[in-house]
């Protein structure tokens, strides 16, 4: 009966953890753009200002005070969800990232559930059969994600699908210029083009997501897949596993619900880490797919000195981040099944 | 089960590396691939063929051939050369992040595992935030802010490295901090900081030589990617990440030896330097095998 509650409480809980990794955030982002050298409204004015316009963003921004003053300046601009104007484009960088934010989140997502799709069975079955072809596969796909740089592998899987065998399309975007991009109603392009019931786009859609989520999602699997073989090989080797199997149980039976049960935890505590690798690598990946998302729009600003429109970015993936973790560590304490019984 | 403690000093730890070297191939391959990132560093640009900046545009986008082994690129600059040449660059940014995130993340790790309290916590606070970012996306955003440079790009990465030197250090030096050989040295008379220095600090440096390792892989990785979006390195100077990005245009168009070769080379560096972590591992600590 008290189960349920404790859960809530210790969620709870976790959102108030996350309150000061956010505050750490602000204050690093706000510092990042106090570092830059020489006088920082020069910079957000951009190369073609004249005096005028960089004393207007001086006083805007408050650089012409004290660092405190312009850090409240910062958090009340903050607070609005003001992240100043882009240089670039002469839109609000809220404006831009928010536009992009759905596409980075398609590929993100859609290479995360097919890495963990793939990740987790190859880790069990790399832990039950140890030293068979799966486990030889499962530690050559580790090695091999670790080491080889997202961006070469998505550039080796367009030589091979667009160039040699002409599988996949041109690999310019999230959908071929033929196409209108289907109504926005969750912003992911599969999604929307199958609620409009438009299976010609939708098709067009997969067609261009497929390699750069493989490309991602071959990067992700690595260090899932190996936790995974690592905890299952530990809970297998349990002495509650031995007994189960003693006790007659079914195979599937001993190593879902007994084993995989417990090795979970670890697996989904790595996750953290394997956000952190991935929003870094979906940055790769846009650029190199051309992905319309907000690493590609981060990478043109970095070239155009846009610095409002990078802090921007780099604010914006720590915040998914730290949401990410968070959505990780509800799910952890849904699942972990000791959380609530000593309530 | 005994477990084997790494010998003290001299033949018996070399017949250990000797067995270790000889019971695991892939060590002892990722060891003469090290060797030979080293020495391509060392001499290689007094080794290649072509001068690695001189481009002819009568030989623009040949593909691999006895002349050019890796093909020339777009503006007919020698691919292999530029490769070869490229290792020391490669090396070095990494080598010197590493180096600085090594000294800080330990020098900060230690004392705060040694003396505990508001040390421990205001160190621990702050590589809790940087660990709060996606650790590329704040590299990116410390190179916009510091100034699109190579020295910048090494203190991004040994920045966005430090955490997993300062908790190692902090986990090393606590579980040290009251062993019976500190114990023994404090009542010789030893002060604080030189027990850390002199008794603590030297144990835990097997356990960091094994993060340097698997650690140099990922910096390689890390600064190549910054390259690869512009950040740092300059054209035309030749740099992995760089010259992948340079040749990714032409990967649609079928000349994909300009991106492939740096990019197997850069792929090399990063697992031999993974290879060389395991094996590492097992020497340091026998026991976790995976």
């Amino acid at each position: 009966m008290a189960k349920p509650r404790a859960k809530l409480i210790l969620i709870g809980h976790r959102l108030v953890q996350a309150v000061p990794t956010l505050i750490g955030i602000i204050i690093v982002t706000f510092l990042l753009t106090r570092a830059l050298p020489g006088d920082p409204a020069v910079y957000f004015a951009g190369p073609t200002a004249d005096a005028a316009t960089i004393a207007q963003v001086r006083h805007q921004f408050g650089f012409d005070r004290s660092l405190p003053v312009q850090f409240w300046v910062y958090c009340k601009q903050l607070s609005t969800g003001d992240l100043g104007q882009s240089l670039s484009t002469g839109q609000s960088v809220a404006q831009e990232l928010l536009a992009r934010l759905p596409a980075s989140l398609e590929l993100t997502l859609t290479a995360l559930l097919a890495a963990i799709g793939i990740a987790v069975p190859l880790g069990i079955l790399a832990a039950t059969r140890p030293d068979s072809w799966v486990d030889h596969l499962c530690r050559f796909v580790v090695t091999a994600g670790v080491s080889l740089p997202t961006f070469f592998t998505g550039l080796a899987l367009i030589y091979v699908f667009y160039y040699q065998l002409g599988w996949s399309p041109a690999p310019m975007g999230r959908l071929d210029i033929q196409f209108i991009s289907p109504p926005g109603i969750t912003g992911f392009y599969v999604i929307d083009s199958l609620l409009a019931g438009d299976f010609e786009t939708f098709r067009a859609a997969v067609g261009q997501l497929i390699l750069p989520a493989a490309t991602l999602a071959l990067f992700t699997l690595a260090p899932i897949a190996r936790m995974t073989r690592a905890a299952m090989l530990q809970t297998l080797a349990g002495e509650f596993v031995r007994t189960a199997r003693a006790a007659g149980l079914s195979r599937g039976r001993v190593l879902m619900s007994y084993a995989f049960a417990n090795a979970l935890m670890p697996v989904v505590t790595t996750l953290g880490m394997v956000f952190s690798f991935m929003l870094g690598a979906n940055v790769l990946v846009e650029k190199v797919f051309a992905w319309p998302g907000i690493g590609s729009f981060a990478i043109d600003a970095l070239v155009a000195s846009d610095y409002a429109s990078v802090q921007g970015f780099v604010l914006t993936m720590a915040v998914l981040f730290v949401l990410l973790n968070l959505l990780v560590d509800i799910v952890y304490t849904l699942i972990d099944p000791r959380v609530g019984l000593a309530a | 089960m005994s477990s084997t403690v790494l010998p003290a000093r001299g033949r018996p730890m070399l017949r250990h590396v000797k067995h270790v070297l000889r019971s695991n191939r892939m060590t002892t391959l990722a060891f003469g691939l090290f060797v030979m990132f080293v020495v391509l560093a060392l001499v290689g640009p007094s080794l290649v063929p072509y001068d690695p900046l001189a481009s002819s545009s009568a030989q623009s986008l040949q593909p691999p051939s006895g002349a050019h082994w890796f093909g020339t690129d777009n503006v007919g600059r020698d691919v292999f050369s530029r490769v070869v040449v490229a290792t020391r660059l490669d090396m070095l940014i990494s080598v010197s992040a590493v180096a600085l995130s090594f000294v800080l993340g330990s020098a900060i790790g230690s004392l705060a595992g040694y003396y505990g309290g508001w040390l421990d916590r205001i160190s621990g606070r702050l590589i809790d935030t940087i660990m709060a970012f996606p650790l590329f996306v704040l590299a990116m955003g410390i190179v916009a802010a510091l100034g699109n440079t190579v020295i910048n790009v090494v203190y991004a990465t040994a920045i966005i490295n430090l955490p997993f030197y300062a908790r190692l250090a902090r986990t090393e030096v606590m579980v040290r901090r009251n062993a019976g050989f500190v114990l023994a040295a404090r009542l010789s008379g030893n002060r604080g900081l030189r027990i850390l220095a002199t008794q603590i600090f030297p144990n835990t440096l097997p356990p960091m030589m094994v993060q340097i390792s698997l650690n140099l892989g990922w910096a390689i990785l890390n600064a190549a990617g910054l390259s690869f979006i512009g950040l740092g390195v300059r054209p035309p100077t030749a740099e992995w990440g760089i010259m992948v990005a340079e040749g990714a245009n032409y990967i649609v168009s079928g000349e994909w030896w300009l991106a492939i070769f740096p990019g197997v080379a850069l792929m090399l560096a990063v697992f031999t330097f993974n290879l060389l972590g395991d094996g590492m591992r097992d020497l340091v600590d026998p026991q976790r095998r995976t």
